[in-house]
C-alpha cells in the first residue's frame, strides 16, 4: 500500500534497566518522507526508544537500519551526522547566543585566516530559515524567542546536519494552536523535501491531522503499527492504555451553590486589566485562552503570589484582603501550579513532607512536629486520592506525573481548601492518569468546592467544565455556558 | 494484596534497609572509620584518651561554626564570611575588656550581638537586594577581616582577665578530676539544640523546604526570604560564639583569628551529607563531618606533616567530597 522506501528499520530492539524491561522486542519500519506518530502513555518506552536510536543508550538486543544500512551510533552527535536528529521537548539551545550561532553551534564556518566567517554563518542560517518559509532575524538572541521560534531553530539545526529523519518529542506541549498550525506547515514542507518525521505527542487530534502511520507502545512492547486512516481516536486510546476507558472525560454532575469567589476589576502592572469573574461552590469553571493571554497571571494574582495594582476579591460574598500567598491560604484558596516539578513539589522530599508542608500546625503537638500525626495525614490522602506508592516515605521525584499531581492536591486538601485553582493540571500526564485527575476534580466539586481550571487543551475544558471564561490580551473576552461549548466558540473569543 | 507483600518485604529486609538508610544519611561514618584505622596503625599516640580530648577540643569550634553554616547550606546558600566574623567578634570581645574596661559578660554579649548583626546584614543583602550570597558574604569576609585589623591596629590584644580562661581552656570536672574540655561541652549542647530545631520544629522543616525548592515553598505559603534572613542570622550568632571561645582559648584577640575556618566548616557540612543545593542533611552528620576534619588534621600533625601540605590535603578533600555529592545528585536525577 505504501511503497516509499524504508528509511528506518527497527529490528527487535530490547532494552532492560535494573528491575524494568523498558523495551521488549520492538520492530517497525518508518518510510521516507512520511510522518510517523509514536504514541503511548508516559513510561511506555518512547523516550527509551529515542535514546537507543540516537546512541544515548545501548540496546541489549536488536538493531536498526538507517538508510538501508545497519547503524552503529554511540553518541547523539554520531546520529546527527548520519542524518538522524531529535528536537527535544525541553529545547537544548544556548540562550545567550544568536539564532545563527545556535544552528551551527560547534561547527562554525572558518575563513582562510582561521577566524569565524560570520558572513557565511549568517547566510547559511538564513538559507535554512528561508527554506522553511520562516522570517526570523538570524542575529536575534535565542533568549528573546518564543518557544515556537526556538523549536524552529532546533529544526534548522537538524537540517543543517542534512537530517533525513527528525524525531520531534512532544513538540506541541507548549505551543498555542496558532503556533501549532505553523509547525504543521513546517512539517509539510519537510515532507515535500523527503525528510521523515517521527512525531511523538499525547494529543490525539494532532496525530489524526498530520501523521501517516502510527506506532503504539505500551509497557515497552509494540502494540501496533498501522496507517492512521485505519484507526479512530477511541481505538487508539484503548490500545495505549490497554483497557477501555469508560469515558475520556468522566464528568460528574454536582449541585451548584452560592458564589464562592468573585473577582472584580483585577489588574496587574504587566498584563492584566479589569478581569471580572465568579465561581460558585460545586462548579468547575474553565479559563481558556492562548498562551500569554493572562490565565496563569490571573491565578497568581488571586493567589497573592503576584502584586495587583487594583481589583477586589470577594469570598462567600465578603470582601477579603489578599496580599500574599499566606493570606490566600488563610482564605482557603489553593493553587495547583502549571509546573508541578518546579512550583508544586519539593521533589527531593517525601510524599509525607510534601503533604504536610502548607500548614504544619496540622501535624504539630505543643508547637512541635509530631511524626505520627504527619504520617497519618500522608497515609490518609494517599488512600483518599489513590496515589500509587509503596510508602508515604517515597521521594516524590520517583513518582509518575499523575501521582505527583495527586501529592500536590493532597497538600491543599490537607488544609481544607475551598477554592482550588488548577493550572494545566493534566499537562504531561498520560491518558489513564488524566481521567483520574478529572474524576478527582469532579468529586471535589461534588463536595461543594469551587474549582477553576486553566487549560490549553480545549476538548478537556469542554469535557469537564460547567462554565468557561475565555481570556485574551490580559482580560476576559467572553463567557460560555456548558450548552454553548465548542472549540469554535472558544477560539472566537480567544483570537482577536 | 499488593500492599501486603511489599510490607512483608520491607520487614524482612528491615535490618539491611535500616543500615542502608543510615549509611545514605551518614556516609561520613565510612571515611571516619577508615581514617581512625589508618591513623591508629601509623601514628602510635593517636588512640589515647588525651589525644581524643585534644581532637574534640580542636574540633569543637569548627563544629559550632559548621552548625551555623549547616542552616545556611540547608537552604541552598552559603556564607564565606563566617570565619572572618569569628575573628572580628573575638577581637571586639578582647578590645572591649582590655581597652574599655567592660566586664567579660557585657563584652561577650556585645561581641555576640555583633556577630548576629553581620548575619542580619548578610540576610538583608541576599533577600532585599537580591545580591547572590556568594558575593554578599565574600564582601562580608573582607569587611570583617579588615575591621579585625582596624580594631586591633594589627597587633594581638593581650592582657585579658584570667576569669574568661575557662571558656576555651578549662575542663568540666567531676570530683576534682578534669573530664571534658568546656568547648566540647558547648559543642554538644549546641548540637543537641540544633538537631532538635532541625528535626522537630516548624522552622527546621521550613529550612529544608526552602532548600528543597524555594519556589514551591513560597507557593505553599512559606516566607522563603524570612527563612533566609533567619539562617544567615543564626550563622552570625554561631560565629560570635566561636569568637568568644577562640579569644579565651588563645588568651588574646587575634586579628588573624579563625583564618581558613569557613573552609573547614564547609568541608564538615558537605562531608556531613548536606547537599550543595540544599534541602537535605542532618546536623549530626555535620558534627561527624567536623570530627572527620579534626581527625584528619590531628593525624597529619602527629605524623609531622607540615601545615602547608595539610592545606593541600584539605583542599583535595573538599573537592572530592563535593564531587561525590554532585555525582550522587546526578545519579539520583538519572534514576527517575
Amino acid at each position: 500500500m505504501d511503497n516509499r522506501e524504508v528509511v528506518l528499520d527497527i529490528k527487535n530492539i530490547t532494552k532492560t534497566f535494573p528491575g524494568v524491561k523498558a523495551l521488549t522486542d520492538v520492530s517497525f519500519q518508518v518510510r521516507k518522507g512520511s510522518v510517523h506518530a509514536l504514541v503511548g502513555e508516559n513510561g511506555a518506552g518512547k523516550s527509551t526508544l529515542i535514546k537507543v536510536l540516537t546512541g544515548v543508550y545501548k540496546a541489549d538486543g536488536g538493531s536498526f537500519d538507517f538508510k538501508g544500512q545497519e547503524a552503529h551510533v554511540t553518541t547523539p552527535l554520531e546520529a546527527q551526522k548520519l542524518g538522524l536528529s531529535v528536537v527535544h521537548q525541553e529545547l537544548k539551545l544556548s540562550e545567550t547566543l544568536s539564532v545563527a550561532e545556535n544552528i551551527f553551534l560547534g561547527r562554525p564556518f572558518m575563513t582562510k585566516a582561521h577566524l569565524i566567517d560570520w558572513k557565511k554563518l549568517r547566510m547559511e542560517a538564513k538559507k535554512l530559515l528561508d527554506n522553511l518559509g520562516i522570517d526570523l532575524p538570524v542575529d536575534r538572541e535565542v533568549s528573546r524567542l518564543s518557544v515556537a521560534q526556538k523549536q524552529i531553530v532546533e529544526i534548522c539545526k537538524a537540517l543543517s546536519f542534512h537530517a533525513e529523519l527528525i524525531i520531534m518529542d512532544e513538540p506541541s506541549a507548549t505551543l498555542t494552536d496558532k503556533e501549532l498550525d505553523s509547525l504543521f506547515h513546517i512539517i509539510d514542507i519537510l515532507k515535500e523535501q523527503g525528510v521523515t518525521v517521527v512525531y511523538i505527542s499525547h494529543r490525539m487530534e494532532e496525530i489524526f491531522k498530520i501523521a501517516d502511520m502510527v506506532t503504539v507502545l505500551r509497557d515497552g512492547c509494540q502494540i501496533a503499527t498501522l496507517p492512521v486512516s485505519q484507526v479512530d481516536r477511541n481505538k487508539l486510546i484503548t490500545m495505549m492504555v490497554g483497557r477501555n476507558l469508560d469515558e475520556e472525560y468522566p464528568k460528574l454532575e454536582a449541585e451548584i451553590g452560592e458564589v464562592a469567589l468573585e473577582v472584580k476589576n483585577l489588574s496587574t502592572l504587566k498584563l492584566l486589566h479589569d478581569v471580572n469573574f465568579t465561581v460558585r461552590h460545586g462548579e468547575i469553571v474553565g479559563l481558556a485562552g492562548l498562551v500569554g493571554a493572562g490565565r496563569t497571571e490571573t491565578a497568581r494574582a488571586i493567589f497573592g503570589a503576584d502584586k495587583r495594582t487594583s481589583g477586589d476579591i470577594y469570598i462567600d460574598g465578603k470582601k477579603v484582603d489578599i496580599h500574599s500567598v499566606v493570606d490566600a491560604i488563610r482564605h482557603r484558596i489553593a493553587l495547583v501550579p502549571e509546573d508541578r516539578k518546579e512550583q508544586g513539589l519539593i521533589l527531593i522530599h517525601s510524599i509525607k513532607h510534601n503533604t504536610s508542608i502548607v500548614d504544619l500546625n496540622n501535624v504539630c503537638s505543643n508547637g512541635l512536629l509530631n511524626y505520627k500525626k504527619e504520617k497519618e495525614l500522608a497515609k490518609k490522602y494517599i488512600a483518599m486520592l489513590g496515589t500509587a506508592t509503596p510508602s508515604e516515605e517515597k521521594e516524590v521525584r520517583l513518582l509518575s506525573g499523575g501521582n505527583q499531581q495527586k501529592v500536590v492536591l493532597a497538600k491543599w486538601l490537607a488544609v481544607d481548601s475551598e477554592i482550588l485553582i488548577f493550572d494545566e493540571p493534566t499537562r504531561g500526564v498520560d491518558v489513564g492518569a488524566k481521567a483520574e485527575i478529572y474524576k478527582l476534580m469532579c468529586s471535589l466539586a461534588q463536595k461543594g468546592k469551587a474549582i477553576i481550571m486553566i487549560s490549553s487543551d480545549m476538548p478537556e475544558l469542554i469535557g469537564i467544565c460547567d462554565r468557561c471564561y475565555v481570556m485574551r490580551e490580559g482580560t476576559i473576552s467572553g463567557e460560555l455556558e456548558r450548552a454553548e461549548f465548542s472549540q469554535e466558540a472558544i477560539l472566537e473569543f480567544a483570537v482577536s | 494484596m499488593l500492599t501486603d507483600t511489599t510490607e512483608r518485604g520491607v520487614s524482612q529486609n528491615g535490618l539491611l534497609d535500616g543500615l542502608k538508610e543510615f549509611l545514605s544519611n551518614y556516609v561520613i561514618v565510612i571515611p571516619i572509620l577508615l581514617l581512625i584505622v589508618v591513623w591508629t596503625i601509623v601514628a602510635p599516640n593517636f588512640m589515647t584518651y588525651s589525644n581524643w580530648m585534644n581532637i574534640l577540643r580542636q574540633v569543637s569550634m569548627i563544629a559550632i561554626l559548621a552548625s551555623g553554616a549547616f542552616f545556611i547550606m540547608a537552604t541552598g546558600d552559603f556564607d564565606l564570611g563566617l570565619a572572618s566574623v569569628v575573628g572580628l567578634t573575638g577581637c571586639v570581645f578582647a578590645k572591649l575588656m582590655v581597652n574599655f574596661g567592660w566586664s567579660p559578660v557585657l563584652a561577650a554579649v556585645a561581641a555576640i550581638l555583633l556577630g548576629v548583626l553581620t548575619g542580619v546584614i548578610n540576610g538583608c543583602m541576599v533577600t532585599f537586594f537580591g545580591i547572590p550570597a556568594f558575593i554578599a558574604t565574600l564582601g562580608m569576609q573582607y569587611v570583617a577581616r579588615g575591621l579585625c585589623y582596624v580594631v586591633t591596629n594589627s597587633y594581638p590584644i593581650t592582657g585579658l582577665p584570667e576569669s574568661i580562661g575557662w571558656i576555651g581552656r578549662g575542663y568540666l570536672g567531676i570530683g576534682g578530676k578534669e573530664l571534658v574540655p568546656w568547648p566540647v561541652v558547648f559543642m554538644a549542647v549546641i548540637y543537641v539544640i540544633v538537631a532538635f530545631v532541625a528535626a522537630k520544629t516548624k522552622f527546621g522543616r521550613y529550612v529544608y523546604a526552602v532548600g528543597g525548592n524555594s519556589e514551591a515553598a513560597y507557593l505553599s505559603g512559606i516566607n522563603s526570604k524570612q527563612i533566609k534572613r533567619a539562617v544567615f542570622t543564626i550563622g552570625g550568632l554561631m560565629a560570635g560564639l566561636v569568637g568568644i571561645i577562640l579569644t579565651s582559648r588563645v588568651s588574646s584577640g587575634q586579628p588573624i583569628g579563625g583564618t581558613g575556618w569557613e573552609f573547614k566548616a564547609v568541608i564538615a557540612v558537605v562531608m556531613g551529607g548536606v547537599s550543595l543545593t540544599g534541602g537535605k542533611g542532618k546536623p549530626i552528620g555535620v558534627a561527624m563531618g567536623a570530627v572527620f576534619v579534626g581527625i584528619l588534621e590531628n593525624g597529619m600533625t602527629l605524623l609531622n606533616i607540615n601545615s602547608y601540605l595539610q592545606q593541600v590535603v584539605q583542599g583535595i578533600v573538599l573537592v572530592v567530597a563535593i564531587g561525590f555529592d554532585v555525582y550522587k545528585t546526578k545519579r539520583q536525577a538519572e534514576a527517575k
